[in-house]
């Protein structure tokens, strides 16, 4: 269970979080707005790298904000990024084996099975041995989910994973999502534009605008939410959504 | 013989050279062969000068590296590894002037002292990145040259800087007793430089050569996949500054007839990362490469083809021209990379 509570950034006049507070179930959570709602900066706050003027958050317990950015990774939040971040000098299972080996997620010995474990389970193993350099777009993503649910993951943030995938690609993702939270036991937070893939993914959604929380709750609800349609869809009926 | 025979035949070599050079033993192979040439074809077919310059090929090869390896490896614009080599050099002349331990822990010493400055060095690199990283540690050279002008180097005379004012030359070094001639300590510096070379592809290939490329590519990512980038950062100077300053012991035993502090000022700091640069800043061959053209190379071409006066005329703009060709070298095949992707 992971809550927000009055969490709120601004940067100089402009309110990116204002007064945010929402409780995440267990399970894989969407997290959706327009452009420009917040939904990074939230990611940001979670990974230490933006400050907030105000609000907690309690992640089983444990008072995130209070960490350093490093120490938040090794109570076990990860995340991914918009730009995929996979490191190019060094090849597959060494980016996946850095984030195990700093995150303090198990003993040296068990590096690599549960490196292995991870290219397992978003279907990279061929690749292990290959630099990052030599892939293509959808590897580089795919290897971005392994260093996210290598070792013991608490908490999973998955900022855009879809972006640029072709549809085949990305339902590929969606069935590696859906599985997180059963493999590793960790909450998952999906960003993404991709109202298929979020529908798909996630029993339960919230929608944020301008920084505050518009509507939370099972993600079918939230879709049909009249307020979401108009906010962040444009429109006033589901079916006007083009699934394609 | 039809083109396509000509082209099977021209290119079985190269794809042969070419797979050869992605397997795993090609690495070993030609370490083997850099040693071979080193140690035994070098001292065998060159006389003494050019095996004097080979000695400061292989010096500045580890200090080459050494800010390679900052730069091409985590990411961090130093000009300042000039100080932890003058400092070495300063600490391992003191030592020896003043005790009888030997060579090889001397060197110890005077890394472990270099390794020092170099952590303070990495303080300010907490707090700025690129160019203002690049005009600190321009300063920290320039607060070294000061000191190193102001102390001069030791000649075996008393005190704390063990330097007699009556003698006007400094004295030479002892050498390892069991390398005292200029071959001797030819091979002594090769063996020297190939250790250092070791141990930082040996650190480079765990977990703290992993963490500096995380930190490298972004900083957002790695402090997400855990990395202490404060930590880490300051072990990068670390490491950097104790394999300057093992470069510095061997420099000053390799130098006969006086110390000159321009090896240590901020002119020697920028020829240093330009011929860093030319020589290659993702791979710790770079390093040996960069060594190669500012020792035996650029001597080379002096005596033979630009002339002395050219050189002290024009020095720091051929090494400009040449880091120029390199950037447009490597947006060329940035080019080519892109169209092929």
């Amino acid at each position: 269970m992971i809550n927000v509570n009055g969490l709120t950034v601004r940067f100089g006049g402009v309110i990116s979080l204002d007064d945010m507070c929402i409780e995440f179930p267990s399970g894989t959570c969407g997290l959706i707005g327009p452009n420009g709602a917040g939904k990074t900066t939230f990611f940001n706050v979670m990974s230490g790298f933006v400050t907030p003027s105000a609000g907690t958050v309690m992640a089983d317990g444990v008072d995130l904000l209070s960490m350093p950015s490093f120490e938040r990774a090794r109570w076990g939040l990860r995340r991914t990024f918009q730009t995929e971040q996979a490191i190019e000098n060094l090849t597959v299972f060494e980016n996946v084996a850095t984030v195990y080996e700093h995150s303090g997620a198990g003993t040296r010995a068990g590096r690599n099975g549960a490196v292995m474990e991870a290219l397992d389970f978003v279907g990279l193993t061929e690749f292990a041995h290959d630099s990052v350099r030599t892939l293509r777009a959808k590897e580089r993503r795919f290897i971005e989910v392994a260093r996210a649910v290598v070792g013991t993951p608490k908490l999973v943030m998955l900022d855009e994973p879809a972006a640029g995938l072709p549809d085949e690609e990305t339902n590929e993702l969606q069935e590696i999502i859906k599985a997180i939270p059963g493999r590793t036991g960790a909450t998952v937070i999906l960003v993404d534009h991709d109202m298929v893939l979020v529908q798909a993914c996630c029993e339960w959604s919230a929608v944020l605008d301008f920084g505050r929380l518009l509507a939370s709750g099972p993600t079918g609800e939230v879709l049909r939410d009249p307020r979401v349609m108009q906010a962040y869809l444009g429109i006033e009926d589901i079916e006007g959504v083009d699934h394609g | 013989m039809t083109a396509a025979e000509i082209t099977v035949t021209g290119g079985g070599p190269l794809a042969a050279l070419g797979a050869f050079k992605q397997s795993r033993y090609f690495q070993p192979v030609a370490i083997a062969v850099v040693m071979v040439v080193a140690l035994f074809v070098i001292p065998t077919a060159l006389d003494a000068y050019w095996v004097a310059n080979f000695t400061q090929m292989a010096i500045f090869s580890v200090l080459a590296a050494s800010a390679g390896m900052l730069y091409g490896r985590v990411g961090l614009v130093s000009l300042g590894q000039v100080a932890p080599f003058g400092l070495g050099t300063w600490v391992c002349m003191r030592l020896a002037f003043a005790t009888s331990i030997p060579y090889p822990i001397l060197m110890l010493i005077a890394g472990l002292v270099a390794m020092v400055l170099g952590v303070l060095i990495g303080l300010p690199a907490l707090r700025v990145s690129g160019l203002y990283l690049a005009l600190v540690t321009l300063m920290l050279v320039a607060a070294v040259e000061i000191a190193l002008g102001e102390l001069k180097f030791p000649n075996g005379g008393p005190g704390f800087r063990g330097l007699d004012a009556t003698l006007s030359e400094i004295k030479p070094m002892r050498r390892p007793s069991f390398a005292e001639s200029d071959f001797g300590y030819y091979r002594f510096a090769v063996i020297g430089a190939f250790v250092v070379f070791m141990l930082a592809a040996y650190v480079l290939s765990q977990k703290p050569g992993r963490a500096w490329a995380s930190i490298r590519q972004s900083e957002a990512a790695a402090l997400s996949a855990g990395i202490d980038v404060t930590r880490y950062k300051i072990y990068a100077f670390a490491l950097a500054s104790f394999m300057a300053g093992v470069a510095g012991s061997i420099y000053a035993g390799s130098i006969t007839t006086g110390m000159d502090i321009g090896q240590f000022n901020r002119q020697a700091a920028i020829f240093l990362i330009a011929a860093v640069i030319m020589g290659g800043i993702y791979s710790l061959w770079g390093g040996l490469l960069a060594a190669f053209f500012a020792t035996c190379l650029l001597k080379f071409l002096i005596q033979n083809v630009i002339g002395h006066d050219f050189w002290e005329s024009f020095n720091l703009s051929l090494f400009g021209f040449g880091l120029l060709m390199n950037l447009v070298q490597s947006s060329k095949a940035a080019d080519k990379k892109g169209v092929a992707a």
